[in-house]
């Protein structure tokens, strides 16, 4: 934000009309607060207020151990609930030095992009919503059913599954996991020309995307912006080959990078990394051990050995890490997360400037929010 | 001569684009065998859950009205957001001596996040998960539950021979 619109900002000017958009807004995708200073259709500046759902994860963590704070980490990023879990797991044990099962890291990595898969089908389905679109949201929602059958198969809940946890896996995949993933594979990659008919060769979609919230990747990287948000800018931000955990380093694939910064780049981004953790899945599932357990050896009570430790995973909306300071108790000391969606929010007030704000809701859309993800 | 150039290439790439989209719908239109849709409440007698859906925490009790929890309060510790109490009463063994047993397994529904950690630290198995998932109720009390069923008691261990 420039200084000249901070001045603006502090001294409300008395012919500033001033309009909230949310806290109960459909197309903020939660309780976020945007309030928006207009000038007829064009937006002036834009403050968003958070905080709305605010349950003081951080602080909560210190009362819990390292096997109960797991099931925090879901209720952020609940869209990519097992990635969240992973980078929590992934910390207690690098600090531990245990080295999980061979199969564990195969099935940690399926799950990764099962839920970004399921993530990234959401969001499509809501975007076109946001747009005016409502087809496309009952194509969404039927093929992110069958991502959920799987999950629900195998940890009994569909959302929420606090099925990683240190040292492993809480139990067993069900036998027919690798059967039902495959299929699931071949089913979505049959079904992907039709989300390209209906919504990304629209021509009124083209319209409305292309050109709107141009981010250069300056301003990407100077926000922090990471994620299919920043790749839409340009900025090689992908965890998952900039500093590999679990299994990636033996996955062949390809980090998507789009160079425009649009809404209509980040939309692209988003489909491809569908198609490419398709590929990802093929490449897994036909690699993974059947035997070999689901968890290494661990204490009954975790003690982490005095220290700080840091974990940082490729989260469905961008970098998401996880700082622990230990002093050496069965209680973290302080825990930080490092939450993407915190970071892709602070950048829209620079992108709505000037824009209309029909464009508002499209830029919000395509930068794809989780609001409890902001608020923790 | 520009402008009606690219007027008359915009009415065609609209209409190719919504011809694309409209085919979608009309395939989907016509072929009633993909319809996903679940009509809930009138399937209720063929719904089955997976075996492993999380509903609720239960615990099993066999045709005796036994049970296998021993009022340990491991589950009650583990319990991230205190869902679960623990209440011991002492009662007399065979050989007349006073020693612990469970009084009332107190878990509170609402306030469950369904994580799992009772179930997997449990040491004598004794609670599961339950199928359940028809949960709402009009009185928040009544989301507070005595597992162990009145007059039950512990399962004697059988003994190896
Ligand atoms: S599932 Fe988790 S939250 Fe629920 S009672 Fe068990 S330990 Fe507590
Ligand atoms: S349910 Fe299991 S862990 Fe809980 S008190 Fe009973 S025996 Fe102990």
């Amino acid at each position: 934000m420039s200084e000249e619109t901070i001045k603006k900002i502090i001294l409300k000017e008395d012919e500033d009309y001033i309009i909230n958009m949310g806290p109960q807004h459909p197309s903020t995708h939660g309780v976020l607060r945007l309030e928006v200073c207009l000038n007829g259709e064009r937006v002036k500046y834009m403050i968003p207020h958070i905080g709305y759902i605010h349950r003081g994860m951080e602080k909560m963590a210190e009362f819990n151990t390292y096997k109960q704070v797991i099931h925090l980490t879901d209720r952020m990023d609940y869209l990519s609930a097992h990635i969240n879990n992973e980078a929590v797991c992934l910390a207690v044990e690098n600090a531990l030095e245990v080295e999980v099962p061979e199969r564990v890291k195969y099935i940690r990595a399926i799950l990764d992009e099962l839920s970004r898969i399921a993530s990234h089908n959401l969001w499509w389905s809501a975007f076109g919503m946001d747009l005016g679109a409502l087809t496309t949201f009952f194509y969404g929602m039927r093929d992110r059913e069958k991502v959920l059958a799987i999950f629900e198969e195998s940890f009994g809940s569909r959302l929420l599954h606090s099925f990683n946890t240190p040292g492993g896996l809480m139990h067993d995949v069900h036998p027919n996991f690798r059967k039902h993933t495959m299929e699931f594979v071949k089913y979505f990659r049959k079904k992907l020309p039709d989300y390209k008919n209906l919504l990304t060769d629209n021509v009124i979609f083209h319209n409305r995307t292309k050109g709107i919230g141009v981010m250069d990747k300056e301003t990407a990287i100077n926000y922090g912006v990471t994620g299919p948000s920043g790749r839409g800018s340009g900025f090689s931000c992908d965890i998952r080959k900039v500093a590999p955990y679990g299994i990636y380093e033996k996955v062949v694939f390809r980090e998507i990078l789009y160079r425009e910064g649009d809404s209509f780049a980040r939309y692209k981004v988003r489909m491809d990394e569908m198609e490419e953790s398709l590929n990802i899945l093929e490449q897994l599932v036909s690699d993974m051990p059947e035997e070999g357990g689901f968890t290494a050896k661990m204490k009954p009570v975790i003690k982490l050995p005095e220290g700080e430790y840091f974990q940082r995973v490729e989260a469905a909306r961008g970098e998401f890490a996880v700082f622990i300071v230990s002093k050496g108790e069965k209680y973290p000391y302080r825990i930080k997360f490092r939450s993407p969606n915190f970071s892709n929010l602070f950048v829209l007030s620079k992108l709505a400037v000037g824009g209309i704000i029909a464009d508002l809701v499209a830029t919000c859309g395509s930068l794809d929010l989780v609001i409890p993800d902001i608020d923790r | 001569m520009n402008s009606v150039v690219r007027y008359i290439n915009d009415i065609y790439k609209g209409v190719i684009s919504l011809w694309a989209g409209m085919r979608v719908t009309g395939k989907y239109f016509i072929s009633p065998g993909e319809i996903v849709t679940e009509q809930y409440p009138e399937n209720r007698a063929t719904l089955k859950m997976e075996e492993r859906f999380k509903g609720e925490v239960i615990m099993p009790h066999d045709e005796n009205n036994q049970h296998k929890c021993t009022g340990c309060g491991i589950c009650e510790v583990n319990c991230p957001n205190g869902s679960i109490e623990i209440i011991t009463k002492k009662v007399p063994n065979e050989e007349g001596k006073m020693v612990r047993a469970i009084d009332k397994h107190i878990y509170h529904l609402s306030m469950c996040t369904f994580c799992e950690l009772c179930i997997k630290t449990c040491p004598f198995n004794a609670i599961t998960w339950g199928q359940d998932f028809e949960h709402a109720v009009f009185d928040r009390t009544r989301l507070t539950k005595v597992l162990n069923k009145p007059g039950s008691s512990l399962k004697k261990k059988e003994v190896k021979s």
